[in-house]
């Protein structure tokens, strides 16, 4: 019943992706491992990891999508659940080194070894395990999540508010991992991995399949959060986004669905991670900067939010572009793109890259930019609409300040 | 390094000065007596002379002894004379303090010195200076007797207590006796007592030093009344350090409160989210950096008085760029607050990447002008000049902010637009301009932060970067929309950063003030000075 | 608080049951001691001038404020409202209707209801939901505020009018045990007034229903006990000729 859920839950135009996906998580390693380098169709594998990295992005916006798009929680700080599951994925890798490291030390990884710590922290333990490992890709990001989301949205921290703090979370996260006494190498991270299951990290065929399962993730975190989306609580989370408090007066706990769309999204992240550590072989701190966060979301607005397959589009879309930027002669220039875009697409593309095409028909889920317009009061009675600037803090007109005398009778 | 080299001239001018008085005859004859003692050249005769000169009074005694201290001071094996070499190469005769006419003697050699004597030697320049006829030099004097404790000057102390008049001076006088008589064995009990008090009441890490290292063997009452001593020092010295703390809390929360009140602007009256406000203080100390620079070419005789050309030229520098920004891109995102935050990040991006495009990624030296370096002791607390100005600086930008807001038709038109919007409008104040000229005023404010900041930080590119989150904090710590939750928000959040470092070090001090800060917001979601009413929650 | 046993009658035989309510913001005396005792199947009529304190009293029913003192107790004086939130208020049966009409723009016409409709609320039963028979009741009821041919269009692009009568609707699906509308012919037309008012009626068939409106020939259509507010309390209540005859409410609404 819930794999027909799943099955239900794409349109045509999420078939279409999902095709994609399977197509290049077939293609691209087979054009890679079977076909000759010399060949014109060989795809070397610098290219292979490349994208690899590019659909784990991907599946990092679409989470955040999920969160943002559909429920309005502007998480500015989505790249610590992408950071803490590519930490867990980061330790596993450490564990598996063993005895190869510098100081050859049989359990404690050389950084451990290079502050001269005698045992192994118990957060460490288990590490070395890859299910308790996988286990804890999702568990580690997702506990934070829900734990700071019960406390944010039980206390009714929305909008602006939230997205500060949330920064505020990834940044303090990012002051922490730098530290050395946390137990997580520090500044330089956790790299040097050797091992994924006993496949060599760096090997063709283990790249080639860290790729498609890369895809393979994207396709199934698309499907997750369509059936979220396409279900009654995706109604309801919508329903959050747009009109928070007339969804309370309805008799929706509003904090649990925000909760829950959170601790989803954080979940989602965190596998992100963890599959893109092994492919860029290193996580270090500066994945918890702010900066990194924020990037994300433009990811998702150049795509378009509200729709998934537009987030991971637009991760896709920038990071390629990114990439070109920065290995040309127009690398100083990257950052002008980049804050250009942000300006532009903000401007003149609310509804991203996907906004452009036509809206799918009749229940596909629409991408209003923030709150429901202002509706137009055609009567004179009543009190005087919230103006359209100022914001949500700025306009405080007061019961009685501007008491408009109504007229007893016609 | 740099005290015993003021030491140095310190005696040296005392000596200048002490040529003018006449010297009792008295004196002069044991002066000469004693001088003769140095050219034995054996340090035993050497130690005697030192305290013999020392003690004359004679007023060739500290320029003699100084010479001795820089291996200046020579001698003629031959005739037993003493001269002293000048640092211009001059020889004297140490008995009279005139040149020596013609050549100087052949085979002439320094007075040798060990450590030994060199802390004599220190000791005995103590006290020649305990009469020094300006107080701050006696007083450096007793304060030297004070830490080398030598019982040698005991006498010399004495001496100098019958005629100080000056009460802080006269205050160091009885400290350095009460130093020296706790460490003499031969001290009378009731004498240590005392002497214990006098150092209680002197209440700082010295006095605690003096009394913690104390001979075990001292009679039980003695001992009693140091270890009641340590404890009321331990705890004063505990006071202090909370007033330090407050300090550097208070200093703390004054360069949080320039970097956040242009924000509370923006963002607090105008809900605009302006992720770019840091680099609105970058830009304010860029250009306080430009203004120096220009300075230093063309009149370099003024560069102390090149921040009072930086703060306008930072305010409006940054004001400009301000409503640049708020014309060609704010105004067509109002309402839409998430927009604003994404868009003004873009262009925090591209004012970084500006700035290191022409300035270059690397730190920008800011000198500090005179007035504003150096430190001032107030009792325990050391009080550093950049950031008491600064203090200051945020109070006026503060209060200026306020009297802008309240007093001037620009205020006024400003909490007009504020809140309400159409009725501003309708009463023919153009809100466009009102809306560009607030965001410019906070963009300017964040400009003068940056001239404050480049006195105490380094001016990169990702200045702004580091005090957007705190900036950030402080508002919606404070509550939206009122300036003095901004003060309150800025001094309490530095001040609590301030007394959580001790504990916690200060990048987890960082972490808790985080935690705290997410904590009370989770209890008050609207911040200290929450507005309240139907309308808020709309 | 003391045992439901020694309350006065009126609490324990009322839905809802206000008394002495005081909300006050920055000084401003938005409820001033104001007490109300509603009956089971009771609809009333509440009118006073802006600022009054009508919404607030809304706000104070439904969770969304909470009062500086006073008792607001719901369903017998079982429940003490002012120690719920929002959600679990509605959950109790407290239907609100706001006074500018807030549908979920977003949603179409159908499933602006079905967020409505009686039912499941946690995230794991809707994560799960299957439109079992829901489609018929929403029929019903698109039927009953007829916008039964537009169940497909989004809510967003309904004209005013439109959105009132969604909104009604929308309390009809939640099938309250009390419904709170505010000002619900706002912006309406005469004739639309006039289907309102009917709906209304036919709602208060069964339902208990607090309505709050300026226009006073509406309120006379609906024909039930009036209760003015003024300056946060209660200034008169009776029928609507006799509170028109009223005159301290002459006073407060044609000016001093």
């Amino acid at each position: 019943m819930i794999t027909r859920r799943f099955l239900e839950a794409p349109d045509r135009r999420g078939w279409i992706f999902l095709a994609l996906l399977a197509a290049a998580a077939i293609i691209v390693p087979a054009l890679n491992l079977f076909v000759p380098s010399t060949s014109p169709l060989h795809v070397s594998t610098t290219t292979v990891a490349l994208w690899g990295k590019y659909l784990c992005f991907a599946l990092l916006a679409l989470s955040l999508d999920l969160a943002w798009g559909y429920c309005g929680i502007l998480s500015l700080g989505h790249g610590a659940f992408f950071a803490l599951g590519g930490y867990a994925m980061g330790m596993y890798l450490m564990r598996q080194i063993g005895p190869r490291g510098v100081y050859a030390h049989p359990v404690l990884p050389d950084f451990m070894m290079f502050l001269n710590w005698k045992e192994l922290p118990w957060y460490w333990y288990g590490f070395n395990h890859f299910p308790y490992a996988a286990v804890m890709i999702l568990a580690v990001p997702g506990i934070l999540a829900f734990v700071f989301g019960w406390f944010a949205f039980r206390s009714r921290v929305t909008g602006v508010y939230l997205s500060i703090i949330t920064q505020a979370l990834t940044f303090a996260l990012m002051l922490g991992f730098f530290r050395n006494d946390f137990g997580f190498g520090g500044n330089n991270g956790l790299t040097d991995f050797k091992d994924i299951l006993g496949f060599n990290v760096q090997s063709t065929g283990t790249r080639a399949a860290l790729f498609s399962i890369s895809a393979l993730a994207l396709g199934l975190g698309y499907l997750v959060a369509q059936a979220v989306v396409r279900s009654k609580a995706g109604k309801v989370l919508i329903a959050v986004r747009d009109a928070e408090s007339r969804t309370r007066f309805l008799g929706y706990r509003v904090e649990h669905y925000k909760t829950f769309v959170f601790t989803l999204s954080a979940c989602m992240a965190g596998v992100a991670g963890a599959l893109y550590v092994p492919q860029v072989g290193i996580i270090n701190p500066s994945e918890f900067a702010p900066a990194n966060s924020i990037e994300v979301v433009i990811w998702v607005a150049v795509g378009g939010r509200g729709t998934l397959i537009g987030a991971a589009l637009g991760a896709i879309l920038v990071n390629y572009a990114k990439t070109q930027f920065t290995i040309g002669m127009l690398a100083p220039y990257w950052l002008f793109a980049l804050g250009a875009l942000f300006v532009l697409v903000t401007l003149f593309l609310p509804r991203g890259v996907l906004g452009l095409l036509p809206r799918p028909e009749p229940t596909g889920v629409p991408c209003s930019t923030s709150g429901p317009p202002a509706p137009k009061l055609r009567s004179a009675a009543g009190s005087p609409p919230v103006q359209p600037g100022g914001g949500e803090h700025a306009s405080v007109s007061r019961p009685g300040a501007a008491a408009a005398q109504p007229v007893l009778a016609k | 390094m740099r005290t015993s080299y003021a030491h140095v001239m310190a005696v040296l001018l005392w000596s200048l000065g002490g040529l003018a008085l006449a010297g009792p005859p008295a004196m002069a004859q044991s002066y000469e007596q004693a001088l003769a003692g140095f050219a034995a050249d054996a340090f035993s005769d050497t130690d005697a002379a030192i305290t013999a000169v020392a003690g004359s009074g004679h007023p060739l005694a500290a320029k003699v002894i100084g010479a001795l201290q820089d291996g200046r001071l020579l001698f003629n094996a031959d005739d037993r004379k003493i001269y002293v070499r000048e640092p211009s190469g001059t020889v004297l005769d140490a008995a009279t303090g005139r040149p020596v006419a013609g050549e100087a003697p052949p085979g002439l050699k320094s007075v040798r010195l060990n450590n030994r004597l060199r802390r004599s030697v220190e000791a005995a320049l103590g006290s020649l200076t305990l009469l020094a006829p300006e107080p701050s030099r006696r007083l450096a004097a007793a304060q030297a007797v004070f830490k080398s404790r030598d019982a040698n000057a005991l006498a010399a102390l004495e001496g100098a207590l019958a005629r100080e008049t000056d009460v802080r001076v006269r205050k160091a006088m009885l400290e350095a006796r009460a130093a020296i008589i706790l460490t003499q064995p031969s001290a009378r009990e009731a004498d240590r007592v005392q002497a214990v008090g006098v150092i209680r009441d002197r209440s700082d890490r010295d006095a605690r030093a003096l009394l913690g290292g104390l001979p075990a063997d001292l009679p039980p009452t003695v001992q009693r009344t140091a270890a009641e001593a340590i404890t009321a020092i331990d705890r004063h010295l505990a006071r202090w350090e909370m007033v330090q703390h407050l300090w550097y809390g208070l200093s703390l929360g004054s360069v949080l409160l320039l970097a956040a009140i242009g924000l509370a602007i923006t963002f607090g009256v105008m809900g605009v989210i302006n992720m770019a406000h840091g680099e609105m203080v970058m830009l304010g100390a860029y250009t306080t950096f430009v203004v120096q620079e220009i300075m230093r070419t063309t009149a370099p005789g003024l560069l102390d008085y090149s921040l009072a050309i930086a703060i306008p030229a930072a305010f409006l520098s940054a004001g400009l760029v301000g409503i640049a920004i708020e014309r060609g891109v704010i105004q067509f995102l109002y309402g839409r607050p998430l927009e604003t935050l994404l868009a003004t990040w873009g262009i925090s991006l591209i004012l970084q990447q500006a700035v290191r495009t022409l300035f270059g990624a690397n730190n920008r030296e800011v000198s500090t002008p005179s007035f504003m370096s150096g430190v001032v002791e107030l009792g325990g607390l050391a009080v550093t000049l950049n950031r008491f100005w600064i203090i200051v600086f945020a109070g006026l930008v503060f209060a200026l902010l306020l009297g802008v807001l309240r007093y001037t038709t620009l205020g006024l038109h400003m909490r007009a637009v504020t809140q309400n919007r159409r009725m501003a409008s309708a009463m023919a104040i153009n809100t466009g301009r009102i809306d560009a000229l607030t965001f410019g005023l906070g963009s300017g404010i964040a400009g003068l932060a940056g001239v404050a900041l480049s006195q105490i930080d380094n001016v990169s590119p990702n200045l702004g970067q580091s005090y957007i989150i705190d900036s950030f904090l402080v508002v919606v710590f404070g509550g939206v929309g009122n300036l003095w939750g901004t003060l309150v928000g800025a001094l309490s959040l530095g001040v609590a950063n301030k007394f959580l470092e001790p504990y916690a070090g200060a990048v987890l001090g960082k972490i808790a003030l985080l935690v705290l800060v997410i904590l009370f917001i989770q209890k008050r979601p609207r911040g200290l000075f929450a507005l309240k009413g139907r309308a808020v929650e709309a | 608080m003391a045992a439901p046993v020694e309350w006065p009658r009126a609490i324990t035989h009322s839905l809802l049951y206000l008394d002495g309510v005081t909300v006050s913001f920055d000084g401003f005396r938005a409820l001033n001691n104001l007490s109300l005792d509603l009956a089971h199947g009771e609809m009333r009529a509440i009118i006073g001038p802006n600022g009054a304190g009508k919404t607030t009293m809304m706000d104070v029913i439904t969770g969304k404020t909470r009062p500086d003192t006073g008792e607001v107790l719901f369903d017998n004086g079982s429940i003490d409202l002012t120690r719920e939130d929002e959600a679990a208020i509605a959950q109790l049966g407290i239907g609100r209707k706001f006074q500018r009409p807030t549908v979920f723009d977003d949603h179409t016409i159908e499933d602006n209801v079905l967020l409505a409709l009686k039912g499941g609320r946690t995230v794991g039963r809707n994560l799960f939901w299957r439109s079992n028979g829901d489609a018929g009741r929403i029929g019903d009821i698109l039927s009953t505020i007829g916008l039964a041919a537009h169940r497909r269009r989004l809510a967003g692009t309904l004209s005013h009018g439109q959105k009132q009568w969604l909104e009604i609707g929308m309390l009809i699906a939640q099938d309250p045990k009390l419904l709170l509308v505010d000002e619900p012919v706002a912006g309406m037309t005469d004739a639309e007034t006039m289907t309102t008012a009917r709906l209304l009626k036919d709602i208060a068939q069964d339902h208990t229903v607090i309505v709050v409106e300026h226009d006073m020939e509406f309120v006379r259509r609906l024909g039930v006990k009036v209760t003015v507010l003024h300056e946060g309390s209660v200034l008169a209540e009776g029928s609507i000729d006799e509170v028109s005859a009223n005159a301290r409410v002459i006073e407060v609404y044609l000016g001093r």
